[in-house]
């Protein structure tokens, strides 16, 4: 089984790195709400510095439901899906599979080019792995929550544009936990509760998410 | 109706089992429903008049304090509601619940009325309160996320066609949704905001005064009737809906 899915991770990289448009694509959508940031806020250094994490937080979130809708729906459409729900291995397995190949194309470089883009909205030397480490731990919930949306909407035509509606209101306790945990690390406050709680959120979503997007795929393949 | 009537299940016994018939619910509640109705006038008018006209002014709040009489009911039937879907889609997932679709589909909009109405009175409470129309504290931004995801429920049963599965799919999300609900009830605990804790339903008991509580409690127990009203007219509507469809559906393949 653990062959299926590594298999099934294999398979699903390197059809986002091959397949043109999907490797890459969160990073330079991410790397653009960063520079329409000081368009939009002034070119002020220490305003940058202070909603900086915030704002690496919310390009990232916004970065990783690119490309989601596709999820499962590149599957569905060529058949694959139903030799997925034929293989021995569980479907929350092989959701938790998708997600993770899903992650390591956009989730990791997001948290990996992070940093870069810290320096250019003047964060602290301290902050710029702050924010890679939330990130970090932080987009794997992002990336499984989406998995539910991508799964409900896998049957529909305009599913890229209801997925951010219904995905976006369940991110929001990682959003508020990923950027005070990011503040505290900055600001060398406790940052302890805030780490462990998106850690926590890590952990449900890894449990919960996928049993969520298996159920919702089964109930739109039937 | 004789088609419908004809699929009565055998074993009656169970009220929930004999509710799973369209037919025998629509008799039923078509017979609860004028008394529901009165019933509704009756309290809410109570309530009301109580809360506007004899209850005393705050001593601090003067007489914005009344706001607090539909603010409140209407909160507490913003989470009421997407409880109610979340057991209706329980129905759907687990016991297969012939009408949980249709409560749950039901409940959807009237939920979502109430969450928008504590949100408008919270916000013309605020105002004179607090100084501010609006304020991003817990309680406040955690209903206003239910807002948005009562309307994701809304657009994604709109968005699917196929009756049966659109019930199960908005059901995974209203039970995935649901883990929104106890984040608000303690989210004035948790964290310590402008919004003020938990008054009335605490473990040491309320800590309102009775001029202002009792009149409150009616005034819940008011517009809980109304929720409850407006449910089943719109259950009923919904199955007249679903049975017109069903027949549409019929005719157009007969021809």
């Amino acid at each position: 089984m653990t062959r299926t899915l590594l298999a099934l991770i294999r398979r699903d990289f390197r059809l986002a790195i091959r397949s043109g448009g999907g490797f890459g694509l969160p990073l330079v959508f991410f790397l653009s709400v960063v520079v329409m940031t000081p368009f939009a806020a002034g070119p002020d250094l220490p305003l940058l510095a202070r909603i900086g994490p915030a704002i690496l937080w919310i390009g990232a979130l916004l970065a990783t439901l690119i490309g989601l809708d596709r999820l499962f729906a590149a599957d569905a459409e060529d058949g694959s899906l139903d030799l997925l729900f034929g293989t021995p291995a569980p479907l929350p397995l092989l959701v938790l599979a998708k997600c993770a190949a899903h992650w390591i194309v956009t989730g990791l470089p997001l948290a990996a080019i992070a940093p870069l883009l810290g320096l250019m909205l003047n964060l602290p030397p301290e902050a710029l792995g702050a924010v890679a480490l939330t990130l970090l731990l932080g987009t794997p919930a992002l990336t499984l929550l989406g998995a539910i949306g991508a799964a409900l909407t896998v049957g529909l035509r305009r599913g890229g544009l209801l997925l951010p509606v219904l995905v976006l209101p369940m991110t929001v306790p990682v959003l508020i936990f990923g950027v005070s945990a990011t503040n505290a690390l900055i600001l060398g406050t406790e940052a302890g509760p805030a780490l462990s709680m998106l850690g926590a959120l890590g952990l449900a979503s890894l449990v919960l998410a996928p049993l969520a997007a298996a159920a919702a795929l089964r109930a739109s393949q039937s | 109706m004789s088609r419908l009537k004809a699929s009565t299940p055998k074993s009656t016994s169970r009220p929930m089992i004999a509710l799973a018939n369209p037919a025998r619910f629509n008799s039923i509640s078509g017979r609860l429903l004028p008394w529901l109705t009165a019933l509704t006038v009756i309290v809410l008018t109570a309530g009301l008049y109580q809360a506007f006209f004899v209850s005393p002014a705050d001593y601090q709040q003067g007489e914005t304090v009344r706001i607090m009489f539909v603010h409140v009911p209407a909160a507490w039937l913003s989470m009421f509601g997407w409880t109610l879907m979340s057991i209706a889609s329980l129905g759907v997932l687990v016991w297969r619940h012939p009408l949980a679709d249709v409560a749950a589909e039901a409940a959807a909009p009237i939920g979502a009325a109430f969450t928008l109405i504590a949100l408008v009175t919270g916000s013309l409470w605020g105002r004179p309160m607090w100084g501010t129309w609006w304020e991003w504290d817990a309680r406040l931004t955690s209903v206003l996320v239910l807002f948005l995801m009562y309307l994701g429920v809304i657009a994604l049963r709109a968005a699917l066609d196929e009756p049966s599965r659109a019930a199960k799919l908005v059901a995974i999300l209203t039970l995935v949704g649901f883990i929104n609900i106890p984040i608000i009830k303690f989210s004035v605990d948790w964290w310590n905001t402008l919004h003020q804790p938990a008054s009335v339903i605490r473990m040491d008991g309320p800590t309102i005064h009775p001029d202002i509580l009792v009149p409150l409690l009616v005034c819940a127990v008011g517009f809980t009737l109304l929720f409850v009203t407006l449910h089943l007219v719109v259950m009923r509507t919904e199955l007249i809906r679903r049975r017109l469809r069903g027949l549409q559906r019929r005719a157009a393949e007969a021809r």
